[in-house]
């Protein structure tokens, strides 16, 4: 098994013109290809932090990060996007759809920007939708759409590139239980197809969908051992 | 690229009425400015074609000092000054801006000299040719001919004369045939001719050129020159009129043959010498007066599309805040910074070229108005239409450019954070 990530003694400091905000302190975590890792923690523990560095958008303030096998810190903004491109999935908590375009020219977006044909670029659109279970809306616009279904255009999206890693903050953010289950089954169904998942969520019904679980708190990074497991589950938080 | 403009397009058609207001700067100075070019363009036209004359281009080199024509008629005879001879024309001939030449001795008659019957000319103008001149001046043969080879070995007592000079002598009678009386001497018509329209203008302003197309035409009469000397002199001195190898080279043509019959001249500074008329120069001069005013709204127009470019920044500007998640959704997936700039400017340029085509199309219609309503002549430049679009769609880059390098300049963490 091959790491698709591997981050070591990450930290992050916000600067701003008062103060310096210190997020995350020492955080390590490998991912390897395959994996299904949630990422749990309270409200201003550092998540998206976390996971802005991950998805390449932003640089820590010191540690090392290598993007399956490649240190992606010491590349250019131009490289970074091109890594978001080919590499890496975005599921977003409030979906971030373009409005006024329909659910196809929206997964059709990143093929835009990687420059492959009208023709093809329909094709594997049409081909992402369906596999997210929306063959029969490709037409519809995000205001025509549920959220559940809105989410779903937003995964179809994210994996219409192929990634090697798919990243979701906080998808069912937004959703309500049926649908939060619905798209955890997806989920579970692409991570058994071979995508390599990391999710952050601070619901513990949500975070044990994943086969593996980390906890966050105030920037501190811990990997969830068997007895915490077995702990939130009789807690009833399991499935 | 295509992806983008049809986005832009989109974005376009979502806000119909902004995009509209937004054009309207644009629509009205681009308007204004084809309008005023077509009007420009059309009283050129017609300064041309009644200075010039449609593909003519003859000039005329008279004998004048000053610029006053020489009238053979009120003055003596001319010291040093003889009929052009074959040489000279050989001479003229071999100027590469020349194509034809023709000479011609001609006398302005003030007093009534010409009679048919009881009929008579007030003034006219008489002229003795060669066998060039009808060619070389386009005139075309309206009945009977021009004149022959014989005519010029016996001196005949023949003559052709204009439309207006038969029509006042023969008022509707076949004037083929008849004789008229030149000082006394009868001549028998062989033909008449109808002459380009704008040969004889003499026009120094614009009130001239106005006045002239109403001045009643003095009638010409022409005899072959051979038989000048039967009515005058002998060796009176030629007129010369060149035709030019094209209307640029007439100005040149002109001149040139001035000094080469100058330099047959054999008196030391002749106060008489033979002048070019500068058609040419004439219209330029007459095209800048009347292009000058508008010149002037020109730039005016040039405010409204500064003011329309200001109008498209500032909307290009709210649609990058309005638009603050697509771009760091975009940027997230993986949109490099030039995708995103170029794809503001398609969108500005886009805005900025439609505003420019509807107000080419405008333009187009209100130089139409101002033809009906003024009868100033319009010409519709499709040059400057094309320009005119190609211009919008750079005044779409420029005032596009500053919110385009701010829309690619956002931080894709800070556009996804805020709502
Ligand atoms: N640009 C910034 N400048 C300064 N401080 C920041 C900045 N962004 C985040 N922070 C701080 O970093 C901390 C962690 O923020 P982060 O967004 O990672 O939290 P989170 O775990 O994702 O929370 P939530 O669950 O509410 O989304 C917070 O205390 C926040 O105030
Ligand atoms: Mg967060």
């Amino acid at each position: 098994m091959s790491l698709v990530l591997k981050l070591d003694h990450i930290y992050k400091d916000y600067i701003t013109p008062k103060l310096i905000v210190p997020v995350l302190h020492d955080v390590c975590l490998h991912v390897e290809e395959g994996e299904y890792v949630a990422i749990m923690g309270p409200s201003g523990s550092g998540k998206s932090t976390l996971m802005n560095i991950i998805g390449c958008l932003d640089r820590p303030t010191k540690g090392t990060y290598e993007l399956n096998g490649v240190n992606v810190l010491n590349k250019d903004d131009k490289t970074m996007a091109s890594i978001r491109l080919n590499n890496l999935g975005f599921v977003f908590q409030n979906f971030e759809l373009l409005s006024r375009q329909t659910a196809l020219a929206n997964v059709e977006l990143p093929l835009v920007y990687a420059g492959v044909r009208k023709r093809e670029r329909i094709q594997r659109a049409k081909q992402a939708l369906t596999r997210v279970g929306l063959a029969d809306r490709m037409n519809f616009t995000p205001a025509q759409l549920s959220g559940g279904q809105k989410q779903r255009v937003a995964i179809a999206r994210a994996m219409v590139n192929h990634p090697r890693l798919l990243l979701a903050d906080e998808p069912t953010g937004a959703l309500d239980s049926r649908s939060s289950t619905a798209l955890m089954e997806l989920f579970e169904e692409l991570n058994n197809e071979g995508v390599t998942i990391l999710m952050i969520t601070h619901s513990p019904e949500i975070a044990s969908y994943a086969k593996r679980v980390c906890n966050i708190f105030d920037g501190i990074l811990t990997e969830r051992t068997d007895s915490d497991r077995t702990r939130i589950e009789a807690a009833g938080g399991g499935r | 690229m295509f992806e983008n403009i049809r986005l832009a397009f989109q974005g376009i058609l979502a806000h119909k009425m902004r995009s509209l207001l937004t054009m309207l700067g644009i629509i009205i100075g681009i308007g204004s400015i084809i309008a005023i070019v077509s009007t420009i363009q059309g009283t050129n036209d017609q300064l041309r074609e009644q200075l010039i004359g449609s593909g003519n281009n003859t000039v005329k080199v008279t004998l004048g000092s000053g610029g006053e024509s020489y009238d053979m008629e009120m003055s003596s005879s001319l010291a040093g000054i003889y009929p052009v001879s074959d040489a000279t024309v050989e001479r003229i001939l071999a100027l590469d801006t020349v194509d034809r030449v023709t000479c011609y001795t001609n006398r302005v008659l003030w007093e009534t000299a010409v009679y048919y019957k009881d009929r008579s000319l007030t003034t006219s103008n008489i002229s003795g040719v060669d066998d060039q001149y009808f060619d070389t001046l386009g005139y075309r043969v309206r009945t009977g001919r021009e004149f022959l080879q014989s005519d010029y070995d016996h001196f005949a007592k023949v003559v052709v004369l204009d439309q207006t000079a038969s029509d006042s002598l023969f008022k509707g009678e076949d004037p083929l045939g008849k004789t008229i009386e030149i000082y006394k001497n009868p001549f028998t018509v062989v033909g008449v001719v109808y002459e380009p329209s704008t040969f004889e203008s003499n026009i120094e302003d614009i009130e001239d050129y106005q006045l002239m197309n109403d001045e009643e035409a003095t009638g010409m009469i022409f005899i072959p020159k051979a038989s000048w000397p039967i009515l005058f002199k002998y060796d009176e001195p030629e007129n010369v009129i060149v035709k030019a190898s094209d209307t640029d080279a007439m100005t040149k043509a002109g001149q040139r043959t001035a000094k080469i019959l100058n330099s047959t001249i054999t008196v030391e500074n002749p106060t008489v010498t033979y002048e070019a008329e500068d058609l040419l120069g004439d219209l330029k001069n007459k095209q800048k007066m009347q292009n000058a005013t508008n010149i002037q709204l020109m730039w005016i127009a040039g405010i409204s599309l500064l003011v329309g470019g200001i109008g498209v920044m500032n909307i290009m500007l709210v649609s990058v805040t309005e638009r603050t998640s697509e771009i760091g959704l975009k940027k997230a997936i993986g949109a490099r910074k030039s995708s995103i700039l170029w794809q503001f400017l398609t969108e500005a340029s886009v805005l900025t070229s439609l505003g420019g085509l509807l107000g080419v199309a405008a333009g187009v219609v209100m130089a139409r108005i101002i033809n009906i309503a003024t009868g100033i002549p319009v010409g519709i430049n499709w040059l400057a239409a094309i320009i005119a679009v190609f211009f919008s769609m750079g005044i779409g880059i420029i005032f596009g450019l500053i919110p385009s390098i701010q829309a690619s300049n956002l931080d894709p963490i800070d556009a996804l954070r805020r709502e």
